[in-house]
């Protein structure tokens, strides 16, 4: 008996990871995702792969595939997050490539 | 690409400009002070030593004055000119009347012939740069009639007519002194070498670092003379675009978004590379792979 409790404790964290994402995961995930791409914008700065992947994050909740969905909003985001890295840190290091 | 690929492949780029970085350094620091006389100086020795066998005057052709068979292909290429519709259509289209009647010839100095290098210049009034592209469309906005798209078409047959009656005459762009026009030359300067998108290329990536070199099938242009073959037929496109075209296709080949066509990014931008270029012919229309 005293072996069942820690073995469902134990199916019970192996099981956790796989649950699916809900639709509430989704939309925190799009959101930011949105919030850095619009950064990036105002940056002058956006990419259009995370354009492509946050159209592809919409597209999956869509159809209902919130893991999917979950994902590429994830994605988009860390596209997004890179953009504004790249516009924030060309704002000096443009100078390195002029010619002189 | 799938995202997750995009991802790594991004963060390689970054590591891989950072690493990079020295090797393809031109020179130490710079651009602390804005000096346009010392950097067109600078611009044109470095692809006149980077090219010795080019005559000044062959960079306005890119491509097709990379190599000799680019070169023989031009030539033929000029024999039945792929732009001639276009700049046919221009010819008509510039002289006919708007609904006022007025027209074109009345919005511009010399009645718009042989002007096309001096655009862009900076417009102390406004206090922007003015593109030939944005001046046609402000000529038809101001006598009625509704403006073109800037990237192809109407705009680029119209512009092909203007180069057409400049062809051989000298670029020759004016910076006033005004810190408002030091100050765009700066900012396109600025935009010219900052790397944007996700393959982290700037302008001066593929035709500061490697004119004469391949992109894919695609020989690359020297960015010296790059805008006076503008506006430009190119068999990629199927038809002719302009330079508003050139740059915003440009940017999503980067995979960057682009602007819309004469924000003042690419405004800036036209101003910087036609001013380094000043001396050079113009050659437009003109016709690239």
């Amino acid at each position: 008996m005293s072996i069942v409790k820690p073995l469902l404790v134990s199916m019970l964290l192996i099981a956790s990871p796989a649950l699916a994402a809900s639709e509430a995961d989704f939309k925190a995930a799009y959101a930011a995702a949105e919030a850095a791409n619009k950064e990036a914008g105002s940056l002058r700065n956006q990419w259009t792969t995370t354009a492509s992947t946050l159209a592809a994050a919409k597209k999956a909740a869509d159809g209902g595939d919130f893991d999917t969905a979950l994902a590429r909003a994830t994605e988009a985001e860390a596209l997004a997050k890179a953009s504004i890295y790249q516009a924030t840190s060309e704002k000096e290091r443009w100078k390195d490539m002029e010619i002189r | 690409m799938k995202p997750r690929f995009a991802i790594r492949l991004a963060s390689a780029m970054f590591a891989l400009s950072l690493v990079a970085m020295p090797v393809f350094t031109i020179t130490a620091r710079a651009a602390d002070k804005i000096d346009p006389e010392a950097d067109k100086k600078a611009f044109q020795k470095f692809f006149t030593e980077k090219f010795p066998k080019l005559k000044p005057e062959d960079f306005v052709n890119g491509p097709y004055s990379m190599n000799e068979d680019l070169h023989k292909q031009w030539e033929e290429k000029e024999q039945f000119p792929p732009y001639e519709f276009s700049l046919e259509a221009g010819k008509e289209m510039f002289s006919r009347p708007f609904k006022n009647g007025k027209s074109y010839a009345d919005c511009f100095q010399n009645q718009g012939i042989g002007i096309r290098q001096n655009y862009p210049y900076f417009d102390e009034k406004d206090g922007k740069v003015i593109t030939l592209e944005l001046a046609l469309n402000r000529c038809r906005e101001a006598n009625g009639e509704a403006p073109f798209s800037y990237v192809k078409d109407e705009m680029a047959a119209l512009t092909a007519y203007m180069a057409f009656t400049s062809r051989g005459k000298p670029f020759d762009i004016k910076i006033p002194n005004d810190p408002r026009a030091l100050e765009a030359y700066q900012k396109g300067k600025e935009y010219f070498y900052t790397r944007r998108g996700q393959l982290n290329f700037s302008c001066a990536t593929c035709h500061v670092q490697s004119p004469g070199e391949r992109i894919r099938a695609e020989v690359l242009a020297p960015a010296l003379g790059i805008l006076n073959a503008m506006p430009i037929y190119r068999s990629e496109w199927s038809g002719m675009g302009t330079t508003s075209r050139r740059f915003t296709t440009c940017n999503s080949q980067i995979r960057g978004v682009p602007l819309t066509p004469q924000d003042d990014e690419y405004r800036n931008l036209e101003y910087y590379l036609s001013y380094v270029s000043n001396g050079m012919p113009i050659s437009g229309p003109g016709a690239r792979p």
